[in-house]
């Protein structure tokens, strides 16, 4: 029964969204004004029927319904609760359903409550939203049904790939999804205000509470994705520059971009075009990850999830909405009126800038992504690793950093870094300045050894980290509004994060060791002696443990139990690294092979600061909550003061 | 900076559209690309290198690079006796040499009594072994593990690299690409 509801409604959703399409198109012309008032109920009405429809598959995961083809693949009656909640959206059509569930969502929200923008370009934007949607239900309706029945009910479900029985791995996908469909928002938001040729601050102030919780949740699960890489695969590394990696990393680079170019449209009416054209590409690059993701045209590490079939489906929804939006892009930016003009030394200035980098490291990263399917077309292969990366997104992210450091202390439209007022600036920012020389100077002078990048990072989150508080200086700290806080947390966390990188990159010490039982190893500051070997026993996997004494100079030893662990059902092996974490660094050991002769290899890495990585992660996305609570707050107090006026312009009979 | 950029919007306007069109034919073309996605040998195509192996077996003649260049298309097998997909794949080379293909095998770091229970284990399809004790032969064609197979053509060029064990569905595969390097 809960099944067929489910599709049935799904059937009446997606109808309602071709209503909504229809009747927003037909309201924008004169002819068709009567149909303007169906388009928001109807946007409502249709997020509340895919909301139902996604509670039925959930249900149908708690229960364990194995009469349903896709609870009976994925699931299995004695998962724990969790998994079994995971288990809806850890497969495909459970994922696609939850893709279009969000959108709905939220385009019902939008319809609910937006009510700064024109109504034409709300419209606009509804129609944009639901045209974008209609191509996700037909994939589910037509290719990719979720609720679809066995016939005969299968007597126990085939479970989930271990790999991904991982709490963490439960909700990281999830997160990165609310993501990028946050973004599918503003770019139905980019499409109405193009259709309208309506682009202003109005629409900068609607979109941008969209792009912040889009972005706060694609920084969460960047920083959890990288976590898990670095404590699952015991490669000792936190980012690979994997194809994978790099799809999430762009939409992220997109929405950072868009996020402050919004703010220069919403204060200052400039940068009208390349907002516009930034919200498209921020989807763009939402759709084209999940693209790289599902048709495994890349080799990459999470090839779990691929299926070609679906990855040409997936473009062509591609090529439909971005060569579509960019189109529309190309015929109408012109006659966008020009925005606002500004002066070199301004923050519009500084915040173009950052823009520039922003795009620079992402057509980087998208490059060398997509390098090696270009080489191969030519004739050649090859791959693409950190030796390109790393240094040159550096060239673009280091004056980003820099620039991030004055920008905020910048006035808007037109400023001036010489004569008497620009001591306000200079004074302070010279002495981060001179921070990070002193600390580029001292790694010149007693540390040879650690190269330029690191050197360079480790420089510049000197001068950076307290260069991200100045905004500060001056004022009320109770008074100061929260989405000022929430930049300079958001600056700060970058900071702390890129000291955890360079720090890695600087200070680690590696040891590959042999080792019989008892043998003893000094790794950095650690002394670790392998007190023994055993076998134990999980649920699905049997594994090696290692039983590891690690001393910090002279403290007492403590405990470490790093496994090399076979799975069973499907067969595989996994290493399971075991970590020490303290406040200046982590001990990472990882269990080898045993050698011929009875001796194990052993691998250690003493790795100074790395946990400053994801800290750094986690002020990012605080950072975005808290500028995010700060406009949304703004927004509800200015909503009742409207009523409130209407309230009473009522009761005088106005 | 962004007012001058508009003041003239002419093609600029157009570049993402453009970007986005080669991006789109790019991914077609990945799409629809032949499945293969081994990277080539570098080595294919190249002559093998000059080398001359002892015997690795008591019962079979070592092997020397003037084998292969006596006008008929052979294979060079890579293994060794401690290689546990060498064994798996031992039935697919009996066949092959069953159909008459002349196989030549390299031991790769081995002992001659253990070759010798390897052989007897396994049987023995090769023509000739040859003792590669410090893996130069094996580095020098290209192969970076065990077991690895080539074709070579009668004038003593590598024609095919595969790597890993010879499936029984690759057999086909392996004697078309003999044919292919007799023509």
């Amino acid at each position: 029964m809960i099944a067929e509801l489910g599709l049935a409604v799904l059937w009446m959703a997606a109808a309602l969204a071709v209503l909504q399409l229809v009747a927003g198109v037909l309201a924008l012309r004169p002819e068709g004004r009567q149909l303007a008032g169906l388009v928001r109920p109807v946007a409502v009405v249709q997020g509340a029927l895919v909301a139902v429809a996604f509670a039925a598959l959930v249900s149908l995961f708690l229960t364990t319904d194995l009469s349903v083809k896709l609870v009976a693949e994925n699931s299995h009656s004695m998962k724990p609760f969790i998994f079994k909640l995971a288990g809806t959206w850890g497969n495909h059509e459970g994922s696609m359903l939850l893709w279009v569930t969000i959108m709905g969502v939220a385009g019902g929200f939008v319809a609910l409550i937006e009510k700064r923008l024109p109504e034409n370009t709300l419209i606009a934007t509804l129609a944009g939203q639901a045209f974008v949607s209609l191509g996700f239900y037909a994939f589910l309706l037509l290719s990719s049904n979720p609720f679809e029945r066995l016939a005969e009910p299968a007597p126990e479900g085939a479970g989930l790939n271990p790999l991904l029985q991982d709490i963490g791995l439960a909700f990281h996908p999830p997160t990165l999804y609310v993501g990028y469909v946050g973004l599918s928002i503003a770019f139905s938001f980019a499409i109405g205000a193009l259709v309208t040729r309506d682009v202003g601050p109005a629409f900068a102030r609607a979109m941008r509470p969209w792009v912040l919780g889009a972005w706060i949740f694609l920084t969460l699960g960047i920083t959890a994705g990288s976590y898990w890489a670095y404590y699952t695969l015991g490669w000792g590394g936190w980012w690979f520059w994997d194809p994978v990696e790099n799809a999430s990393l762009m939409p992220w680079l997109a929405a950072t971009a868009l996020l402050h170019s919004c703010s220069v449209l919403a204060s200052r009416n400039a940068l009208k075009a390349w907002t516009v054209m930034l919200g498209v590409i921020a989807f763009s690059m939402s759709m084209v990850g999940t693209f790289l993701v599902r048709s495994g045209i890349l080799t990459s590490v999470h090839a779990f999830a691929v299926d070609p079939e679906r990855g040409s489906f997936i473009l062509a929804l591609l090529a439909v909405y971005i060569g579509g939006a960019l189109t529309l892009f190309g015929l109408r930016a012109s006659t966008v009126t020009e925005g606002a003009r500004f002066s070199f030394v301004s923050r519009e200035a500084a915040l173009v800038l950052n823009n520039v980098m922003l795009c620079g490291i992402l057509g980087i990263v998208l490059i060398g992504t997509l390098y090696p399917l270009l080489t191969e077309a030519m004739g050649v292969k090859v791959s693409v690793g950190p030796p390109y990366f790393n240094p040159v997104s550096a060239v673009f992210a280091i004056p980003m950093m820099l620039v991030m450091g004055v920008g905020p202390l910048l006035r808007w439209r037109q400023d001036s870094l010489e004569g008497k007022g620009a001591a306000r600036i200079t004074l302070p920012v010279g002495i981060c300045a001179l921070l990070s020389a002193a600390v580029l100077l001292g790694v010149v002078l007693f540390a040879h050894h650690i190269k330029l990048l690191p050197a360079l990072g480790l420089a510049v989150a000197a001068g950076l980290a307290p260069a991200s508080f100045l905004p500060l200086r001056g004022r009320n700290l109770r008074r100061t509004p929260l989405p000022t806080w929430g930049m300079v947390i958001g600056h700060f966390g970058i900071a702390v994060a890129l000291f955890g990188m360079a720090s890695e990159s600087a200070f680690s010490t590696e040891k590959l060791a042999a080792m019989r039982p008892g043998d003893v190893q000094q790794v950095g500051p650690w002394t670790v002696k392998l007190d023994g070997i055993g076998p134990v026993a999980g649920p699905n996997w049997t594994a090696l443990e290692a039983t590891v004494a690690a001393g910090y100079e002279s403290a007492a030893p403590v405990m470490l139990h790093p496994q090399a662990r076979t799975f069973s059902n499907p067969p595989g092996n996994r290493t399971e690294s075991a970590l020490k974490t303290r406040w200046n660094g982590q001990l990472y050991a990882v269990l080898g092979e045993e050698g011929d002769d009875g001796r194990w290899q052993m691998r250690f890495w003493w790795k100074p600061f790395v946990p400053m990585i994801w800290y750094g992660g986690a002020l990012i996305a605080l950072g975005g909550l808290l500028a995010l609570l700060g406009r949304v707050a703004a927004d509800i107090r200015r909503l009742v003061a409207t009523d409130k006026i209407a309230y009473r312009r009522m009761k005088q009979g106005r | 900076m962004s007012a001058e950029a508009k003041k003239k919007p002419g093609l600029a306007i157009w570049l993402p559209l453009i970007l986005f069109a080669g991006f789109f034919a790019l991914v077609i073309w990945g799409l629809v690309r032949p499945a293969d996605r081994e990277v080539a040998s570098a080595f294919i195509g190249k002559p093998l290198p000059a080398f001359d192996l002892p015997p690795a077996s008591d019962d079979r003649p070592g092997l020397s690079t003037m084998v292969f260049k006596a006008g008929k298309p052979r294979l060079l097998n890579v293994f060794a006796s401690w290689c546990v997909p060498c064994a798996v794949e031992s039935p697919q080379l009996a066949f092959l040499a069953s159909k008459g293909v002349e196989i030549d095998g390299v031991a790769i770091r081995d002992r001659k009594p253990d070759v010798a229970r390897f052989l007897a284990q396994n049987g023995n399809p090769f023509a000739r072994i040859g003792k590669d004790d410090l893996s130069q032969v094996q580095l020098a064609i290209g192969s970076s593990g065990v077991p690895e197979t080539f074709v070579v053509d009668g004038k003593g060029v590598i024609r095919y690299q595969h790597i890993g064990d010879i499936r029984a569905e690759d057999v086909p595969m392996i004697l078309r690409k003999l044919e292919e390097a007799g023509q």
